[in-house]
This record gives structure tokens, sequence and C-alpha cells, in this order.
């Protein structure tokens, strides 16, 4: 049992982490994408179009087992945190700009034409209405980066999902573990959920 | 969102464009070196991806990746279309549950725990079976929100001409849910044909399993890696030009 409350800290660490790591990489890749430099957005685009369009654990294995031969080495646990960063990164600047999209150009037009600069623009009027409407998005991509980190256990990071299978080789006992590694899962996804829930009421004036 | 630039934003541009073309030139610059530095860039390591018998078995590869990203969709679009209609709480809390569980978890339990309970599929299925249970909850909510999005006042004048509950869904509602639905049915496709990638699990030899097999044998990690990485990323980069293609598309017919 010791090894499933193991697993468990561990898919929570490699969660928070990789959702940290993604978010502040998310807000980057924005910002790359909507300034009007065409050099800049042509790189975010690049960058969201390839991490989107190639699986998640085929990411793993190139940075797990390819990377190290190139003598480019990490523990492995980080590895796998960097690489859920950088592959949830796409979805989140993706949320983000369709929460900036959303907000009606008028407003935006409104705030230039009261003499606002464009970065005060961005400031006062554009983000505070994007953010309200991006933390849904957000919260549901916090979930799928959840269960995402089960790909860790793919490539050997011993979290909860491996950690299961290990027990269960070990104890026989299939239904009691996997059912237990399944309530982890939902009790995180409800833990995001109310989180979510929390911070809608905060940025929602 | 932007002004159009005036002289000052226009040479401000400029410097940002040098500034970050020199960024990105050093780090690709960075990149070479240490692939280079370790002989990863040494043409004869290359060169195998450029021979006939290796795309080949890629592509035999590649085919069962389509082969399980069909076979999943068609099962888990039928669920999905299931559990969107029935909308009972039990097809309610199965979509909450498999929102939250990976597939991972479900791929084990088809792996190592229904065989001792007699049920042992062949690998195909062992693949196939958990993600469209996974993948029919997504497309569920896919099909409810499609059909949301209909305005109640269609079903209402389908009724009010004197269809019928089933005529008026058929001939009013859907269509219109359909073109609402289909780019977002397309990227999911593409999120399932990702997930096949978890043969590499199960052992079905699908496109990264087939990397994994070549890549034990001719010891190019790398290489093979990435080529498995741009396969992956034509096909579906195909398939999100497509899904973009329907959204302007349709949204023009709609008009």
């Amino acid at each position: 049992m010791s090894l499933l409350a193991e697993g468990f800290l561990s898919t929570v660490a490699l969660t928070l982490l990789s959702f940290a790591g993604a978010f502040s990489l998310g807000v980057c890749v924005v910002v790359l994408r909507v300034v009007p430099v065409p050099v800049l957005r042509a790189v975010g685009t690049a960058y969201v179009e390839t991490f989107q369009n190639v699986p998640l654990l085929v990411w793993l294995v190139l940075f797990v087992f390819g990377l190290p031969e190139a003598g480019i080495t990490f523990p492995l646990f980080w590895t796998a945190a960097l690489v859920i960063s950088l592959y949830e990164a796409a979805y989140v600047a993706e949320a983000l700009r369709s929460g900036v999209n959303s907000v009606a150009r008028g407003q935006g037009e409104a705030a230039r034409a009261l003499g606002l600069t464009t970065a005060q623009s961005l400031r006062h009027v554009v983000v505070p209405q994007a953010l309200r409407r991006v933390v849904q998005p957000v919260a549901n991509i916090a979930i799928a980066l959840t269960m995402a980190t089960s790909l860790a256990g793919a490539v050997g990071v011993v979290e909860l999902t491996r950690a299961a299978n290990r027990i269960n080789l070990d104890l026989a006992q299939p239904v009691l573990v996997f059912a237990g590694a399944g309530l982890c899962y939902l009790g995180l996804a409800a833990g995001i959920g109310a989180l979510a829930g929390l911070v809608e009421r905060r940025v929602a004036h | 969102m932007f002004d159009p630039p005036g002289p000052r934003a226009r040479r401000r541009t400029r410097v940002v464009t040098a500034v970050s073309l020199v960024v990105v030139g050093a780090l690709v610059a960075l990149a070479v070196r240490q692939f280079a530095d370790n002989g990863q860039l040494n043409p004869d390591r290359w060169r195998p991806y450029l021979t006939w018998p290796m795309w080949r078995y890629l592509l035999i590869g590649l085919r069962a990746t389509v082969l399980a990203a069909v076979a999943t969709g068609v099962l888990a679009m039928a669920g999905g279309l299931l559990l969107a209609v029935t909308r009972s709480r039990i097809a309610r809390a199965y979509v909450e549950v498999m929102r939250t569980v990976p597939v991972l978890l479900i791929i084990y339990v088809m792996l190592f725990v229904l065989p001792s309970y007699g049920l042992d599929l062949p690998l195909f299925w062992k693949l196939v079976v958990p993600l469209a249970l996974s993948h029919a909850a997504l497309y569920a909510g896919i099909f409810r929100a499609g059909v949301a999005a209909v305005d109640r006042g269609q079903r209402e004048a389908g009724l009010s001409l004197g269809m019928t509950e089933r005529q008026a869904l058929r001939a009013v509602v859907l269509p219109q849910a359909v073109r609402n639905m289909a780019p977002s049915l397309v990227s999911q496709t593409v999120g399932l044909l990702k997930d096949t990638a978890l043969g590499y699990v199960v052992s079905y030899t699908e496109l990264l399993h087939s990397g994994r097999v070549l890549a034990n044998y001719n010891h190019l990690l790398i290489q093979t890696y990435i080529v498995i990485a741009v396969v992956y990323l034509a096909v579906n980069l195909a398939l999100s030009q497509l899904s973009r293609y329907l959204e302007v598309s349709l949204a023009r017919t709609a008009r």
C-alpha cells in the first residue's frame, strides 16, 4: 500500500510541476502568437502545431531514451515533467488565445479610442475579460494533464498508474488496486474542478 | 486588435525581428552542435531512413495505426452517440469518470487483469477497446454540445410544420448539428490517432511500437524517433488542416 501512496504523491508532484511549467510556457507562447512581429508569430504557431500533432508518448520516448544518446541527460522524473510541460503548454496557449479572441473586437478598439496605449488596453480591458473565460478551459487542460502524467509511467516513472500495476502483479487484488487508483484520479480531478470554481469566482469581480 | 504600425512601431518590429532571429538561430546552432558533438548528425546514422525497406516497415506500422484509429473511431462514435441520446444518470456518470481516468489505467486492466478472468483478447483489441471506452465519453460531449447548439426554435418550427419529433430531429436538427460538430469531430479524431501510440505499451505494432522495434535493432534511437515524430506530424497536420477547412467552408455555407 505504501507503494500506492508513493505513486499517488508522484502523480501529484508531476501534475503540479507540469502544470506550473505548462502554464508559464503557455503564456509565453500565446504572447508570441499575438505580437505584431511575423517571425515571432511563426515561431509560436510552429510550436503549437508541432506539440499538438505528435503524441505525448512519442515525445516522452524521444526525450527519455533518445536524448541521452546526444549527451543530454536529466533525472527521469524531471525529464517527464519537462516533456509534459512542453506538450501541455501548446494546449494552454491555444486556450488562452481563444480566450483573448473571444473578447469582442470593439472592446480593444474602444480602449484605443479612449487613448490607452496597446499595452494599457491589453492590461486593463482585454486581459481581465479574457481571464474570466479561460478558467474553465484551463481547468479542463489541468485535468487532461493529470491523466497525461500516467504516460510517464509507460517510460518508467513510478506514478499512480505504474504503481497500481506493480502492486497488482504482487498482490493479485486487481479490483481493489485499480479501483483505488481510479478513485485517486477522480479525486484529483474533483479537486481541480473545485479549485477552478474558486478561481473563477475570484476573477469574476 | 492592433493599430496599423506607424514609423516607430515599424522600426521596433524590425529590431524585435532581428533579435528574435538571432535568438532562434543561436538555439538551433546550440542544438545542432550538441548533436554533432555526439556524432548524431553523422550521415551514416541517417542514411538508413533514406532506404525503402525502412520506410516500408514504418508504413506498415502507420497502416496499423490508421486501422486501430478507424476501429476506435467507429466504436467510440457509436458509443458516444448512444451516451449522448440516452442522457441517463448512468451515462452521465460514465462520461464524468472516463473524462478523468487515464486510458493507460484501463489498458493495464485489459492487459494484466482481465486475462486472469478468462478475457484474453488479441493485441489489436487490447488497444482498441480501452481507447474506444475512453473516447466514447469525449465524443458524447461533442455530440451533446452540437445538438444543444442548434436553436430550439428550429425543432419547434419543424414540429409546427407537422413533422413528427423524429422527423424534426432527422431533417432539421441533426443536419445543422453535424455542421456545427464537424470541426471538433475531426480534431477529436486527431487526439484519438495520437492515443493509438499507446500501442507501444500493448506491444501492438503500430507506428511508435514499430519505431521501438527498429531502434532496438539498429540502435539509431534519436533518428528513428525523430522520423516517427515527423510521420505523426505530417498525418495529423493534414487532418488538422481538414478540420480548419471544414470550419471555414461550413461557416460560409451556413449563411
